[in-house]
């Protein structure tokens, strides 16, 4: 089996947020929860970078560990899933996430969350594949079609890259050594604790 | 073909006007064929700069624009880490002092002499029901709040994750909104026992013998004794630190950021299982611990002899108020 991950080639990314407009139409993402999102540092500088983030889908996962009601789970493709049946909106995966991958909607008085919603690297939930309930919940499943994720699918310049780590990370370093450069893997050592050597 | 070669003009025109504005602009970003990217930002130079990565956003969520916060790996190892053991400990070490206590010292009777028939209003009717509307609350906001953390360890293997998940959901509804009936029944309490509970030099007395636990000796002391007092404001401090952290906890990222959301959790927790340890000892002393001391919060009256062994200056100071004596008004006799 793959494992799973995204890389996003800041050197790349041109900051148009196609990947968040693909997401949110691919998935019916209501307003106010983004899955995924590019943020731009040091903007208007010298040498600013845009890079898009979502769920990293990492490694012994932070927010799996904390959840109080453990409604985590790991797909054979070290995807990092969850159970709305089973999730309370306790918030407690935000804090623990290293990405700010996790989204609430906002339900009911005070600060009041409802279910988390985050990226499920288009590969739905627990309910049965394709299924109309996986979809209501989770968005579409085109892993199950046999597709990559969206965000990287359309990526006008190719910056957003998914699929297995071992062929991304390949990908990657050929760009650099090409290139001559390259502003690294970013996230792959805090989701994933390695990144890519080249 | 007029309107092509007019183009084509213009082009010309266009290219030769801006040549010497584009010009040096290139030849400042690439003087010698170097890598144009040189001083892109990258994650472990950033990483050096700051603890996270902040970037700007296009979104209006401000908090999305923390492209990576590697703090929450820390506050992982503290929640899963620490915090079961910090709990376990203080309540399980807790339970074990008061049993320990419990069958070495057994209850603390009451003295045959401090039964006279006659009682006196120790608590009046306002005193009780904020007494215990903050204790409900307080019960079952403590028994929905180790639910966060030992839900999963405990409860879930036992019931299934099902039951589990609906349970903690209205685990966390409880939490959430039981939270406001507590904080005014915090509010109640100070206004009515603070006065009372302000520390005095009898207190020391009384602390330095050991509240008379080891001799049976009755030290001298007003409505409230030095251990009663550190009860009160273990409560009052505790509630609000509780209260504080809660709130912000209730309404997140409205005045924190993440890592303060971070540290609030962590504070909120660890007082918490604190503030529970504590009263489990109010609630042993109150209950099995002392004979005729659930009474007092009960009906509100205790008998005027064990008033005077135990609480003599605050029943001379009734006595003086009260022209009558400090009897419990009797209670109006329904008409035939």
């Amino acid at each position: 089996m793959a494992r799973m991950k995204f890389l996003c080639d800041s050197d790349r990314c041109i900051d148009c947020n196609a990947c968040v407009t693909a997401c949110k139409n691919e998935h019916e993402v209501p307003w106010g929860i983004n899955r995924r999102r590019v943020v731009t540092i040091n903007d208007g500088q010298p040498g600013e970078r845009s890079i898009s983030m979502a769920c990293m889908h990492c490694t012994d996962a932070p927010c799996a560990a904390v959840c109080p009601v453990d409604c985590f789970y790991t797909t054979a493709d070290a995807v990092v899933l969850h159970s709305k049946d089973l999730c309370i909106g306790c918030g407690y995966c935000f804090y623990a996430c290293p990405f700010g991958a996790p989204q609430y909607p906002r339900v009911g008085n005070f600060g009041s969350r409802g279910k988390m919603d985050k990226c499920t690297y288009c590969s739905g939930g627990p309910e049965a594949d394709l299924s109309e309930a996986e979809y209501v919940k989770y968005g579409a499943n085109r892993l199950a079609e046999g597709k990559l994720p969206l965000c990287a699918e359309m990526c006008s310049t190719k910056a957003l890259l998914a699929g297995d780590s071992d062929m991304i990370a390949q990908i990657y370093k050929e760009r650099v050594i090409k290139r001559g450069y390259g502003s690294g893997a970013w996230g792959w050592k805090t989701a994933y604790r390695e990144t890519v050597s080249i | 073909m007029k309107t092509g070669l007019t183009l084509r003009a213009f082009v010309l025109v266009a290219a030769v006007s801006l040549a010497p504005l584009s010009a040096p602009v290139l030849a400042q970003g690439n003087p010698s064929g170097k890598n144009p990217t040189a001083d892109s930002v990258n994650e472990e130079a950033l990483f050096k700069q700051n603890s996270k990565i902040t970037g700007r956003i296009s979104i209006p969520d401000e908090k999305a624009a923390t492209l990576e916060q590697p703090q929450g790996r820390e506050w992982r190892g503290f929640h899963e880490g620490w915090m079961p053991w910090i709990g376990a400990i203080a309540i399980l070490g807790m339970v074990i002092l008061l049993a320990a206590f419990y069958f070495t010292k057994g209850r603390i009777m009451l003295e045959h002499n401090e039964h006279s028939g006659r009682k006196i209003l120790r608590f009046n009717t306002f005193e009780r029901f904020t007494h215990w509307m903050t204790a409900t609350c307080f019960i079952i906001l403590a028994l929905t709040g180790l639910n966060y953390i030992f839900g999963k360890r405990l409860l879930m293997p036992l019931i299934g994750p099902d039951a589990f998940a609906s349970l903690s959901q209205w685990s966390k509804y409880a939490h959430n909104f039981l939270a406001w009936p507590f904080i005014i029944g915090l509010c109640f309490m100070m206004a009515v026992w603070m006065a009372d509970n302000i520390p005095k030099r009898i207190d020391w007395d009384w602390l330095r013998a050991g509240g008379g636990f080891f001799d049976g000796r009755h030290l001298h002391a007003g409505r409230f004794n030095a251990g009663q007092k550190i009860v009160f404001w273990v409560v009052t401090l505790g509630g609000l630190l509780m209260s504080i952290s809660g709130i912000m906890l209730l309404f997140p990222f409205a005045a924190l950021d993440i890592n303060g959301m971070q540290i609030f959790q962590g504070v909120h927790a660890v007082i918490g299982v604190l503030f529970i340890a504590a009263m489990l000892a109010h609630i042993y002393i109150g209950s099995l611990g002392m004979e005729g001391a659930y009474d007092a919060m009960s009906s509100g009256e205790v008998d005027l002899a064990w008033a005077r062994a135990h609480h003599d200056l605050w029943v001379e100071e009734q006595q003086a108020k009260t022209a009558s004596g400090p009897q419990v008004p009797r209670r109006p006799v329904p008409a035939e």
